[in-house]
């Protein structure tokens, strides 16, 4: 389980996040909205642990550890994971190499993994030099793949990606999950995961990835602050109805 | 013996002439009197602690996968082995004695350039000549190593190379100095030659002590169709190390790579350049450098100079200061005439704190991710370098990774 309680960061001397509460309980995947520069991104930089977002009140608990203050490896090596929307390039460092790097260079079928996201061309690239935005999301994920974190999360994971590629990385992500994709058509898609216990925060603007990756929550973060929670998909389509002027209305 | 004459005359002029980069040195504090060594008839013969010191720069004495041999102990050429047909490995001042060298010796390198080049005429100690013969491949690489053993010794050392026409030719280099050594000076001319449609690979290692003074003097020309990849490594402390090899393409379609990986450690003074002219039609010339200071000075240098339309060259170095120190980088381009085409991207900063972090998000401590990191920096695609000169530049990386951490 994660536990945002009253969290408060600033980035410079700027505050960004003025009292975050959230829980993330075993097995749920929440979305989360909200307008640019409402502190989304910051949200999940905090959570994995970046130093330059510095917490000045509330904490964050992790499987019962409190994490507030660890460093950024000793919360991956906890169980946390992250789809960033940007990586930076990392020259001489092979695609490879970091996915191996990603499974603790324990036994990994690295060519395997990267079939399954068409990444098998990369591997052998200098990790994300010159990529597109779908190749950097298929790259993102391919080393989720590797990590299998307990908790997943994802910066706009679907953001450069082209129509032909957007199945290919929703489902992934329902894989990571532990959620069968929206098109699965079993009989029972309840069970396909009856005692699934990953955790997933996804930010999205698209709201394709909703299409994938069935989500238990929505939430939305209005300048620094959750404005209002609810059902996902109800929140999707009143932001794309509206925009979000409600959850100013709401607020005030 | 008129050229003989011109080259003393030459030498003499430039006895005292300073070069014109690194600091000058009194060249009168060395000695170049050296113990005259017994030749060995196989390299079990050498001692464990010479091995040892050997492998560090990247000479295999069991020979496993060398197509042979030239080893230099301070002034005596120790042993010159050729394992194969086609290929002939001798101290230079046997080749001397052959006419063939003649058009070799000193015709790219010039006695009267500086000092050092003057020093190595006058008091030549050894060397080696590496040839291809035509059309032999040559494929696992010939090692060779200049070790200085002897505290205060001036090594003056002279080698030729020479890929002959639609050869193959690989060459290792370790200039490596003994454990006891505290100072001393390196004085050596390169000439290499790559002919006609030859593939010419020269790896040069560096492991020398924290008070060694270097000097190399290389030139190059490689003729139509030729390949020539010169890789330099240097990553252990040094006092001074100053050089500037400069290759000619002379026909067509000729091709030049330079490789430089340097790290200066605290006390070293680094000036390494790469000089490539591009004097033929479709001629193409690339110089890549990767300098880390960690805390110590490094001047990178490269020039690139064509007067013909259609070459193309590039230029690129980049650095990386660790714990303090200074690196300048010094990229020339030069073109002559309409129609080269030329570039060059030069960067100089410290590791970005954001692949750290995001190394460290896949579980790296922040130690860790800073070396993998590093070893990445220094780790350059070199296209036609056999594996195992591959592996080995990369041992040498991953060794200077862990004391630099």
């Amino acid at each position: 389980m994660l536990m945002i309680e009253g969290l408060q960061v600033k980035l410079g001397a700027r505050e960004i996040l003025k009292g975050v509460d959230m829980e993330i309980r075993e097995g749920e995947v929440h979305i989360l909205f909200g307008p640019n520069g409402s502190g989304k991104t910051s949200l999940l930089m905090t959570l994995m642990g970046y130093p330059q977002y510095r917490i000045t009140a509330g904490k964050i608990v992790f499987k019962g550890t409190d994490i507030t203050h660890m460093p950024v490896h000793e919360r991956a090596q906890l169980g946390m994971g992250m789809s960033y929307q940007r990586p930076p390039t990392i020259h001489g460092l092979k695609t490879r190499d970091m996915v191996s790097i990603c499974a603790g260079n324990g036994e990994q079928d690295v060519e395997a993994l990267a079939s399954q996201v068409n990444m098998g061309d990369f591997l052998d690239r200098d990790l994300n030099a010159g990529f597109s935005g779908g190749e950097i999301k298929r790259s993102e994920l391919l080393q989720l793949m590797a990590q299998n974190p307990d908790l997943l999360l994802f910066d706009e994971p679907e953001s450069g990606v082209d129509m032909e590629n957007i199945a290919l990385i929703g489902n992934a992500i329902a894989a990571l999950l532990e959620r069968n994709s929206a098109g699965y058509s079993g009989s029972c898609r309840m069970r396909t995961h009856p005692d699934r216990r990953k955790m997933g925060l996804i930010i999205t603007h698209t709201g394709y990835i909703l299409n994938y990756v069935p989500a238990d929550r929505g939430q939305v973060l209005f300048d620094g602050v959750i404005a209002c929670r609810g059902n996902p998909q109800e929140i999707f389509q009143t932001i794309s109805r509206s925009g979000y002027q409600e959850c100013i209305e709401c607020m005030t | 013996m008129h050229d003989i004459d011109e080259k003393a005359r030459k030498a003499q002029e430039a006895k005292e002439k300073k070069a014109a980069y690194g600091r000058d040195i009194d060249l009168d504090t060395y000695c170049v009197e050296g113990e005259c060594l017994e030749p060995l008839t196989g390299l079990e013969q050498l001692t464990q602690e010479d091995r040892s010191v050997m492998l560090k720069a990247g000479v295999d004495t069991t020979e496993q996968d060398r197509s042979g041999s030239y080893i230099q102990k301070d002034t005596s050429a120790i042993y010159a082995t050729s394992l194969m047909d086609g290929l002939e490995i001798l101290p230079i001042k046997e080749a001397l004695k052959l006419d063939w060298i003649n058009e070799y010796y000193w015709k790219l390198a010039d006695v009267g350039q500086d000092k050092y080049t003057a020093r190595a005429y006058t008091d030549l100690h050894n060397g080696y000549v590496i040839r291809s013969l035509p059309g032999a491949h040559v494929t696992f690489p010939v090692q060779a190593c200049l070790y200085l053993h002897q505290d205060a010794l001036s090594q003056n050392v002279h080698n030729i190379i020479i890929a002959s026409e639609d050869s193959e030719l690989h060459v290792i280099t370790g200039c490596v100095s003994g454990s006891h050594v505290v100072q001393g000076l390196h004085v050596g001319v390169s000439e290499f030659f790559v002919k006609k449609n030859a593939r010419l690979s020269f790896t040069m290692i560096h492991h020398w002590a924290e008070g060694m003074l270097v000097r190399p003097r290389s030139v190059g020309g490689v003729e139509e169709g030729g390949l020539f990849l010169n890789n330099y490594v240097s990553m252990k402390p040094v006092k001074s190390l100053q050089m500037y090899p400069a290759t000619r393409l002379i026909g067509r379609g000729a091709v030049a790579r330079f490789y430089n990986l340097l790290v200066g450690h605290p006390g070293s003074e680094i000036d390494v350049g790469g000089r490539i002219l591009l004097n033929a039609p479709e001629t193409r010339a690339e110089i890549i450098a990767r300098a880390i200071s960690n805390g110590g000075t490094i001047i990178s240098r490269g020039h690139l100079a064509g007067d013909i339309p259609g070459i193309k060259a590039h230029l690129e170095c980049r650095g990386l200061i660790l714990n303090g120190g200074d690196i300048l980088a010094i990229p020339e381009l030069h073109g002559k005439a309409e129609g080269v085409d030329m570039s060059h991207e030069a960067a100089v900063g410290k590791i970005n704190q954001d692949e750290i972090l995001y190394l460290m998000s896949r579980g790296l401590s922040e130690d860790e991710a800073t070396s993998t990191i590093v070893r990445g920096f220094m780790s350059v695609d070199i296209p036609g370098l056999p594996p195992d000169l591959k592996s080995q530049i990369d041992a040498a990386v991953a060794q200077t990774n862990q004391e630099v951490m």
